[in-house]
């Protein structure tokens, strides 16, 4: 099995070439890749885009290749989605080459997150696989003079009862297929899977283990320069004076001054690093005066309006109905990506065309991005997405490097590679904002929740929805991740599950609460005050495999639970901690996760798996520091993520349910952390903290603020 | 002033014509184009960078290319014999220990000079050994797994 293999080799004028040698299947895009009901609103290709797409191709040799605008950051869908075509087609999973996030061969896409690949993107390839499947039976029909109703697909042929066949292969005649079949074709129903729910190897492990895959900084050009930006010491720094003179005299170093631009090239990145050293720059910063301590206030005095959400019931009678009342704000500072590789663009400009080779996951958006803001305007844009060694939302904006190694490959005429060392990486990622949750909540003489007001600000609305039977609910969401300009002192984005996190730790935690007030097993609450199907499965699962025995909280033995609704999926955590002067270690979490119909379980546990682990450093250890709109996090030995010496014993497992489609996988389990931890803290001390990260000043600070 | 440097890479002689106080790391990526070998933090910190010198681990990001004149280098496209992948290579495959692939260079070679120096590993010491390696996915737990594997086996 290939990964990629056209990437490098094809561009557009190629593609008629390309195609010539099968049978090539288009779809509207429209009509396959609609988002499930009230995910990503306006969720589909832009206008002008082309709304004929190819999807699939079958070659004269019988290997099928599939076109998919989403990319690879390690998260295995690619395996998962040639699961998904090798089923519809019933071809064997390795025949199929996968060409991901090339916008001169894929079709549209609005960028890898939200865990849809498989969910939404694998839903429209299942159909366009189906319905290719059904045009081969009908092909298969004419060439076997057999009527289509007496034909099936099988390991890559087209079959009769009688035994005569014809292989796919020798129906690949080199025509576009733009026809509809005869009749509209069901997907494989869970019963018949073959290849989906098997626990595929992922197709790109070999090439990872070898040092053979190409991430964006990896590619090589005749004449390729390395470019080191000048960069400001603070967000919002305006630059005021510079001076080159001494890094022109570096031996091969060439200086591009342009607007909002200043740039040392040279043929190896030390040497343009060591130019830019050499650059003196001026710079007027504004005086902001936010810093970790103030940034909440801060945020809080700039609220935008809220919208309201969820409105059931009236809160005044669930306050009246309340015997008790509890009120809680939660915090969550600014977190970084850090993916292990930073954002990297390669860009090339022949004639008026420009390619360019970014580590980013929404290839589409900045073809539109760059095609507009490059001067002078582009014949084309191509974007070729290599590799991506890890993105978690941080690579779905299009950054500065793009943009810049676009206008350096213009003015300097040669491949031009813009890499972010770690400083820059930290520097201008689009951060997790900072963000905070008020919740009143009450339970009523029957210890049921009778009141909920849930108030969420800058972290959005992801997997605040209430699955708790609560008569009288509010939700006043006021702002998301993006924020007005001014709001917060540098960028601010998507980080894995964006606002979920705090969410899901605010409300959590606000269970708990009420649980311990009523000295009841966090657990029996929960399970009592939800009538939610796959929520309490989930649990119950949970609880079963982790051996839980009930007990209120703080029992001293420091365990502790969480649950939330993320892409679709349900996820239960329970956590197992000790604390030792203040510093958590987390001995165990076991996690129960449904996502609907599972195509690759080794594949989905492996996210869940990734997603705990990575969970931890937010719960527990990662910060970013600031002044205004300086970073004092500049490398890995401050923002401290998760090591191995962090390791818990982790159980993970997929709760079984074919009766769905399947949901998101990349992002659920990563939801239940914090808050899983932050029980088991309070269940091992009796303090409550409610500012992640758990730090250990946090946690020896949390006498002071004893909850209730 | 450039000099001629002469080791061993991954098996077979090598030279490059290079300042003496160029990195390893980007002697390596750059003059060689040996990619492999990745850029995580440049401070010594992730182990992103990590290469085998005379099979001991080094930082490529922090050691002058002068210093490893006359010495073997093995690099993660040396690690490999042929077509034979190395029994680690093998067990992050099967153990599902690579996501996005990008720590799993360095990972590999600090984990091979690890079994190299003690064939007999347990759970603990690999956690110890592993602990200045860096990985953002999470695939800490399988390459744990990976290596404990290969560990037992050698423990036969
Ligand atoms: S790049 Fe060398 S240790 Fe991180
Ligand atoms: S697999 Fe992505 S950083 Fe380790």
């Amino acid at each position: 099995m290939k990964e990629n293999p056209y990437t490098a080799r094809y561009s557009r004028r190629d593609f008629a070439k390309f195609i010539g040698g099968g049978l090539v299947f288009c779809f509207s895009s429209r009509g396959l890749a609609q988002a499930p009901k009230g995910k990503m609103p306006g969720f589909g290709p832009p206008a002008g885009a082309s709304d004929w797409n190819a999807y699939l191709r079958i070659g004269a040799d019988g290997r099928v290749t599939v076109f998919s605008g989403k990319i690879e950051m390690g998260q295995a869908n690619t395996t998962a989605l040639a699961q998904m075509a090798a089923e519809e087609l019933a071809v064997p999973v390795d025949s199929i080459d996968m060409v991901m996030g090339d916008t001169d061969l894929c079709p549209w896409d609005m960028g890898t997150f939200g865990s849809m690949s498989v969910s939404v993107y694998g839903a429209a390839l299942r159909s366009a696989a189906a319905e290719a499947r059904e045009i081969l039976l009908e092909l298969g029909s004419e060439r076997l003079s057999v009527p289509v109703s007496e034909l099936k697909a099988e390991n890559g042929a087209v079959v009769a009862g009688s035994g005569k066949r014809v292989a796919y292969a020798d129906l690949a005649r080199g025509e576009k297929i733009t026809r509809k079949p005869a009749r509209k074709p069901a997907v494989t129903t869970p019963a018949e899977f073959k290849v989906i729910g098997q626990s595929v190897e992922r197709l790109d492990g070999r090439a990872k283990v070898t040092g053979a895959a190409k991430y964006a900084g990896d590619l090589r050009f005749p004449g390729l320069l390395y470019a080191a930006l000048v960069r400001p010491p603070a967000h919002g720094a305006t630059l005021r004076t510079v001076d080159t003179s001494e890094a022109e005299k570096v031996p091969g170093v060439r200086v591009v001054r342009e607007e909002g631009l200043v740039a040392l090239l040279a043929e190896d990145p030390e040497t343009a690093r060591l130019a830019r050293s050499k650059v003196k720059a001026e710079y007027e910063i504004p005086d902001t005066k936010v810093d970790q301590k103030s940034i909440f206030e801060h945020l809080l005095a700039k609220a935008p309006q809220p919208q309201s959400q969820e409105k059931r019931g009236d809160l005044a009678e669930g306050e009246k109905a309340a015997v008790r009342i509890f009120e809680h704000a939660y915090y969550n500072g600014y977190g970084a990506h850090a993916p292990m590789e930073p954002h990297t663009a390669v860009a090339r400009m022949e004639g008026d065309k420009l390619t360019l080779w970014l580590s980013t996951q929404a290839p589409f958006m900045a073809q539109t991005q760059i095609a507009s803001q490059l001067k002078p305007a582009p014949g084309k844009v191509r974007i070729i997405t290599p590799q991506v060694g890890g993105g978690f939302g941080g690579k779905s904006i299009t950054s500065n490097e793009a943009l810049e190694a676009a206008r350096l490959a213009v003015v300097t005429g040669k491949p031009v590679m813009v890499a972010f060392d770690r400083r820059e990486e930290f520097f201008y990622d689009a951060f997790r904002p900072a963000a905070i949750v008020k919740i009143r909540s009450g339970i009523d003489s029957a210890g049921k929740i009778c009141l909920w007001d849930y108030q969420v600000y800058y972290a959005g609305n992801r997997s605040a929805e209430q699955f708790y039977d609560v008569p009288h609910n509010l939700m006043r969401v006021y702002g998301s991740w993006m924020a007005a300009p001014g709001v917060h002192p540098f960028n601010t984005g998507t980080w894995r599950a964006p606002g979920a996190n705090i969410n899901v730790f605010a409300r959590e935690s606000q269970i708990d609460i009420m649980a311990a007030h009523l000295e009841e097993d966090p657990l029996e609450f929960r399970l009592r005050n939800t009538s939610d199907a796959r929520m309490r499965r989930v649990l119950e699962e949970a609880a079963r495999r982790f051996g839980y025995s009930p007990a209120p909280a703080p029992s001293r033995r420091g365990i502790g639970m969480a649950c939330g609704i993320d892409a679709g999926s349900y996820v239960a955590e329970i956590a197992e901690i000790s604390v030792d002067g203040g510093r958590i270690t987390v001995r165990r979490i076991t996690a129960a996760q449904d996502m609907g119909v599972c195509v690759n379980p080794k594949g989905s546990v492996m996210q869940m798996e990734g997603c705990i682990t990575m969970g931890l450093g937010y719960a527990l250890t990662e910060e970013i520091e600031f002044q205004g709109g300086k970073i004092l996090t500049t490398n890995f030995h401050q923002y401290r993520i998760p090591r191995f010496s962090m390791l818990p014993a982790i159980d993970a497992f997929v709760v079984k349910n074919d009766a769905l489609a399947p949901q998101g996988g990349g992002e659920p389990a990563i939801v239940p952390v914090g808050g899983a931890i932050a029980n088991a803290l309070f269940d091992s001390t009796g303090l409550r903290v409610f500012e992640m990260p758990l730090t250990v000043e946090r946690v020896t600070g949390a006498g002071q603020t004893k909850a209730h | 002033m450039k000099e001629t440097i002469r080791f061993t890479l991954n098996g077979k002689t090598a030279a490059v014509d290079v300042e003496g106080d160029r990195k390893l790391l980007w002697v390596l990526r750059t003059e060689i184009g040996l990619t492999g070998t990745k850029y995580g933090c440049g401070t010594g910190i992730c182990g992103a960078c990590t290469v085998l010198v005379d099979g001991a681990t080094v930082r490529s990001c922090m050691a002058d290319i002068k210093g490893v004149a006359g010495k073997r280098v093995t690099t993660i496209e040396g690690l490999a014999d042929g077509k034979n992948l190395h029994p680690l290579q093998q067990a992050f495959i099967e153990h599902g220990a690579v996501q996005c692939g990008f720590c799993t260079p360095g990972m590999l070679l600090n984990a091979a000079a690890l079994l190299e120096r003690n064939p007999k590993l347990t759970r603990e010491e690999i956690l110890r050994g592993m602990e200045n390696n860096l990985c953002r996915c999470g695939a800490h737990k399988r390459i744990v797994e990976a290596i404990e594997s290969v560990s037992r086996e050698r423990r036969g």
